[in-house]
């Protein structure tokens, strides 16, 4: 796949909701080319519909979401297709097709997208699958796969193409953690050969060990920074969100809210 | 008064909102449909599952049929002293309305309701996002296939339901009631016009097709990603497929007289 010409994710004064519960009020950030951009925020505050949003699969409405440059909200779904080969995604769910086998999950995108000879799938697909950690899975279904192994043959699909943008919901969730560190190694090295990512986490320390900058989602704003630059943050929620101790009057504070 | 007047107008308008979604849909499946690549395991596949996997419910419900007409068609038509048109009694029965119509009937609830509770599941289990997200559309690979199959399938079964249907008549008035297996084939043979009867019976299946693979892909498509909403879908598309059908029915047979 040829490089893109600005791997770059970019949300501008996004306003989203479902029916009458707003998600997004005037939401502005982006995540840097190149970087991994680790997304925090509490249950419900929009964390799965910002990578939904970047991916083109619900539109806001109104604001702009620019996917290496292009911003998508103005394009049909024919061209949301051409930007799409450039986004992989792993889904909290997994996603995967429960028909197929693993095997035949993994190679999707390589069989329709590529010309490449079986020969080469196959050798593509078992470097992708080893890369998470897998081996000897090919002919297994969906549901005979355990929670994590689910989520490692996905992540497996979402980077055998090798896009340029990485989006990934809840990437360490029901993984062992020796599997949790591997995905996390795993997601290190992708993003030191260029791609960009972003990942949504409720993981702190992984988030400080891998993040290059973290983007807080709290009701009605948006915060952004290092990992360094928020635990100083003068906001109790976003240095708890970063893994500080937590305060038992934030909790309160909260349930009143 | 005024809350029932108002109900009556949201049910109107989404009833109109339906038809719309229903005829973009419609719109979106034809595109995909002349659009490559042409997915021919994925077709075969849902062939086997929504018209092999049929065979057994509609050669049982067919004999059962044919059995019943024989059984009934003998004791009207001994009154009158005309058991011997037995063979075109049942054959034009079947033919013109039983096979096509009982034969939709029956596919709409194993096959249609099948359909859509497998759309319904892959909507909440996010698996057609995830073929979106692989630059794939999900009607080219999920929907077509499975409509296309459906329409297919349906005047093969209701061929299959009439074939056994006058085997099951035959049954019944030569082995039961002693009727002469010349004279039951002769009748069914003299009365039965080919383009008029066969054909229209394959057209009118045809139609049944097309009906219950759109309402059970869309009812899927469109179902609420929870367990409930599939269930709901499912539950619809059996309501609404047979009412279609029967609807249908009237409408192709006052309008061409099939």
């Amino acid at each position: 796949m040829p490089a893109a010409a600005d791997p770059h994710v970019a949300l501008r004064h996004v306003q989203h909701s479902f029916g009458r519960r707003v998600i997004f009020q005037d939401l502005s950030c982006e995540a840097p080319a190149g970087q991994l951009t680790v997304v925090v925020g509490g249950s419900g505050s929009g964390k799965s519909t910002l990578l939904r949003l970047i991916g083109g699969l619900i539109r806001p409405r109104s604001g702009e979401v620019l996917v290496e440059g292009r911003d998508i909200t103005k394009l049909r779904e024919w061209q949301l297709k051409e930007v799409r080969l450039g986004l992989g995604m792993l889904f909290q769910n997994g996603a995967l097709l429960d028909s197929l086998s693993v095997f035949a999950n993994v190679s999707f995108p390589l069989r329709e997208h590529t010309d490449l000879d079986e020969a080469a799938i196959a050798e593509t697909v078992h470097e992708s699958l080893a890369r998470t950690g897998l081996k000897d899975v090919d002919d297994l279904l969906p549901p005979q796969l355990s929670g994590g192994m689910r989520k490692r043959v996905a992540l497996a699909r979402a980077i055998v193409r090798r896009p340029h943008v990485l989006l990934c919901d809840e990437p360490f969730s029901g993984l062992d953690p020796i599997s949790a560190l591997r995905i996390e190694r795993l997601l290190m090295d992708l993003n030191e050969s260029g791609l960009t990512l972003l990942v949504v986490s409720h993981d702190a320390p992984s988030t400080q060990r891998m993040a290059d900058r973290v983007l807080v989602l709290l009701p009605g704003q948006c915060v952004q920074g290092t990992p360094a630059q928020l635990l100083e943050h003068e906001d109790p929620r976003v240095r708890a969100l970063l893994g500080e101790a937590i305060d038992p009057a934030l909790v309160a504070a909260e349930e009143e809210h | 008064m005024l809350g029932l007047v108002s109900e009556m107008g949201f049910l109107a308008t989404s009833f109109v909102v339906s038809l719309g979604q229903l005829g973009v849909f419609a719109g979106r499946i034809a595109g995909a449909l002349v659009r490559p690549p042409v997915r021919v395991r994925e077709l075969v596949l849902e062939i086997y599952k929504l018209g092999v996997l049929s065979v057994s419910v509609v050669v049982v419900a067919g004999l059962a049929v044919g059995m019943v007409l024989g059984l009934q068609g003998y004791s009207i038509l001994a009154r009158f002293g005309a058991a011997e048109s037995l063979g075109s009694v049942v054959g034009l029965s079947l033919l013109r309305e039983l096979g096509p119509v009982l034969t939709a009937l029956l596919v709409t609830g194993r096959a249609g309701s099948a359909t859509t509770a497998e759309i319904g599941t892959m909507v909440a289990t996010e698996q057609l996002d995830g073929l979106r997200m692989m630059s794939v559309d999900p009607v080219h690979y999920i929907v077509v296939p499975r409509a296309l199959g459906l329409a297919l399938v349906m005047p093969l079964l209701s061929a299959l339901f009439i074939t056994c249907g006058i085997a099951g008549g035959w049954l019944v008035g030569v082995l039961l009631m002693g009727l002469d297996s010349g004279r039951y084939l002769t009748s069914l043979q003299g009365s039965t016009e080919f383009v008029n009867d066969v054909v229209g019976s394959f057209v009118k299946a045809a139609v049944f097709g097309v009906i219950v693979g759109l309402v059970a892909t869309w009812r899927g498509w469109r179902s609420e990603p929870t367990s409930a909403g599939v269930s709901a879908a499912t539950t619809s598309t059996v309501v609404i497929g047979s009412l279609s059908i029967l609807l249908g029915d009237y409408m192709i047979t006052a309008l061409w007289g099939l």
